[in-house]
């Protein structure tokens, strides 16, 4: 612990009498705050009495900076906010400017969205639970999961050229066709993995350690987890069957065929074999998707890109082929629509939501990104007060929180 | 449920609160009054037709510039009946204030910290209304039209004048040898490689 101050403030616990408690700072720089988060935690001996995260070390404005860029320049900073599963946002960020615009996606690119999606689900989960593990004690299995993960990353990078900041996606589209040796690499992951998910699972479930520190750890009914608004894997670990690919379905997510696994008690454990049977379904719907891959164009003609312009271009040489594309687009005023739209996908961490208020000017008037991480911070409180000190590492752990969505 | 149907139950039951019903790419948005909006979102959430229970967003806009107005938007699902529905309460520009739905959506508390952080909207009644992203000692709310992407050097926060400061003190202290440069450092770095590895010799 970075800092530790004695204080003598008198909160009144359960008893009803008043008792010194003893103040930590646990984080900003604590490894296991898995990022800048800071928890003011007051500690009677070793119970949790109060816990008051504090959150804001990476703001960094994405929601004034949006305002200021056109819809299809803000795309690589949404890399930034989840950034162990980019992808998922540049997906989730392209369906709701899609929505907000009215542009059609051609059907292959939905699959090959469906399947980056997904893929990146697979990454971003191999990583919590390497990290996880490791915040536990059980070290064993974190290289096991990178070594699947790297295989993940070495797939994006011969899909787009990069590892974690992908940017893949394109407003109508994605930016570049799937190659023969993309497909032959996501095969091969598709034999090997199933392998790899019960390599862990005989590291994991059978460490007795492991047991004793996760089952009955960091309880939260489902009432509570959805009157805290939580999402994803953290709210269906106590039972809810919630999830966006389900109930809102996008891309090509009513297609196809897979379940969607559901806790019961809601404690850590629970949560963390949500996410293990997820990687499951994850494998199955990317093995459809390859079964079901459509021939085709990857990007709509009409669809705008970088290149977009928020002024009317000048006239000049628009006879030419090479402005005459977005020049018909400006004069249909096809793109700039007026209105408020709400649309979220189903991210690694749970539902990640853009709210778009459009004024017809080619930047977004307002953006709010609803981020699951900054909702399930805010309600680690109700998770670990009351639980001994060790057990806020298992319970930050199980919420899968990422700082830099969290924070914006 | 229909969305459609959703607001005309809500203008049925609330005909004072409700101003208009907007439509948008087929979802629909209800703009109320911000008096009542504890009682509408409380009706939202109990009603066993609706069921509003899960608060999927809330946040603030800015429209002053258009009709002096700012709006809070809940956007509103119901997980075992599968509907959505978007409320805006608009909050007059010169007393910005509205009550907290904290009481039916404990989530709400840090989705209303933010925006009372961002966009300077009182929620009252509100448990703990503290800046949550910006320092406490941060002027101004950043997410309104007026505040400008790039601040004025002497409106900068105090907090990051000290730094600079700081870091211009110990520019002093020569840590990186600054005053060589970067051809410099390489220099530098090249001739104390050179002296481990003939120690090493």
């Amino acid at each position: 612990m970075p800092e530790i101050e004695q204080r003598s403030i008198s909160v009144p616990v359960a008893s009803g009498e008043e008792r010194d408690l003893f103040k930590i700072q646990m984080g900003p720089q604590h490894p296991a705050t898995h990022g800048v988060l800071k928890l003011d935690l007051y500690l009677d001996g070793e119970t949790i009495v109060k816990c008051i995260p504090d959150v804001g070390f990476l703001h960094r404005g994405f929601e004034k900076m949006a305002e200021k860029k056109t819809y299809a320049q803000f795309l690589p900073l949404t890399d930034r906010l989840d950034y162990i599963g980019a992808m998922a946002n540049n997906v989730g960020y392209c369906v709701a400017v899609e929505t907000l615009l009215n542009i059609e996606v051609p059907l292959r690119a939905q699959y090959i969205r469906t399947i980056v999606s997904e893929m990146s689900r697979i990454a971003g989960h191999l990583l919590w639970l390497a990290t996880h593990a490791l915040d536990i004690g059980a070290m064993t299995v974190f290289l096991y999961c990178f070594r699947e993960r790297e295989m993940i990353l070495d797939l994006f990078e011969e899909l787009c050229g990069a590892r974690l900041t992908t940017s893949y996606t394109r407003l109508g589209g994605v930016r570049q066709d799937i190659t023969a040796d993309f497909a032959n690499g996501l095969a091969k992951f598709l034999q090997v993995f199933p392998a790899g998910i019960e390599e862990y699972e005989t590291l994991i479930d059978t460490n007795r350690i492991w047991l004793k520190r996760t089952k009955g750890v960091g309880v939260i009914t489902a009432e509570q987890a959805i009157q805290l608004g939580f999402t994803g894997p953290t709210l269906r670990g106590s039972g809810v069957d919630y999830d966006v690919r389900k109930h809102r379905p996008y891309c090509v997510y009513d297609r196809l065929d897979f379940e969607v696994p559901i806790g019961q008690v809601g404690d850590v454990y629970d949560r963390y074999r949500c996410r293990m049977e997820e990687l499951r379904q994850s494998i199955s719907i990317i093995d459809q998707c390859l079964g079901q891959l459509p021939p085709g164009p990857i990007i709509n003609k009409d669809a705008p890109d970088l290149l977009m312009p928020v002024t009317p271009p000048r006239t000049v040489g628009a006879e030419s082929t090479l402005t005459s594309g977005f020049i018909s687009l400006l004069q249909q005023h096809a793109v700039y629509m007026e209105g408020d739209v709400y649309v979220s996908v189903e991210a690694p961490k749970g539902e990640l939501g853009f709210y778009f208020v459009s004024d017809g000017e080619g930047r977004p008037y307002r953006m709010h990104i609803r981020s699951p991480s900054y909702i399930h911070i805010g309600g680690l409180p109700s998770l670990c007060e009351g639980e001994m000190v060790a057990d806020i590492i298992a319970c930050i752990g199980s919420l899968d929180v990422v700082l830099g969505e969290c924070d914006r | 449920m229909e969305p459609m149907a959703i607001a005309r139950m809500l203008e049925t039951r609330f005909p004072y609160d409700v101003l208009q019903v907007v439509e948008s790419r087929g979802q629909m948005s209800v703009v109320v009054q911000r008096d009542h909006i504890q009682e509408i979102c409380g009706w939202l959430h109990d009603s066993p037709e609706l069921m509003m229970n899960h608060l999927l967003d809330l946040c603030g806009v800015d429209y002053c510039k258009k009709f002096n107005a700012f709006e809070v938007v809940y956007n509103l699902y119901s997980i075992p009946l599968r509907h959505m529905i978007r409320i805006r309460a608009r909050i007059p520009e010169d007393d910005c204030w509205i009550d907290s739905v904290t009481p039916i959506w404990r989530g709400a508390d840090w989705h209303e910290r933010e925006c009372f952080d961002l966009v300077g909207i009182f929620f009252r009644c509100h448990p703990d209304l503290r800046r949550i992203l910006l320092p406490e000692s941060w002027q101004g709310h950043p997410l309104r039209k007026e505040y400008p992407v790039q601040l004025a050097p002497e409106m900068e926060w105090e907090g990051y004048t000290e730094l600079k400061e700081r870091a211009r003190q110990l520019r002093q202290f020569d840590f990186h040898r600054c005053d060589i440069g970067l051809n410099g450092q390489a220099q530098l770095a090249t001739a104390m490689a050179k002296e481990t590895c003939d120690a090493g010799n």
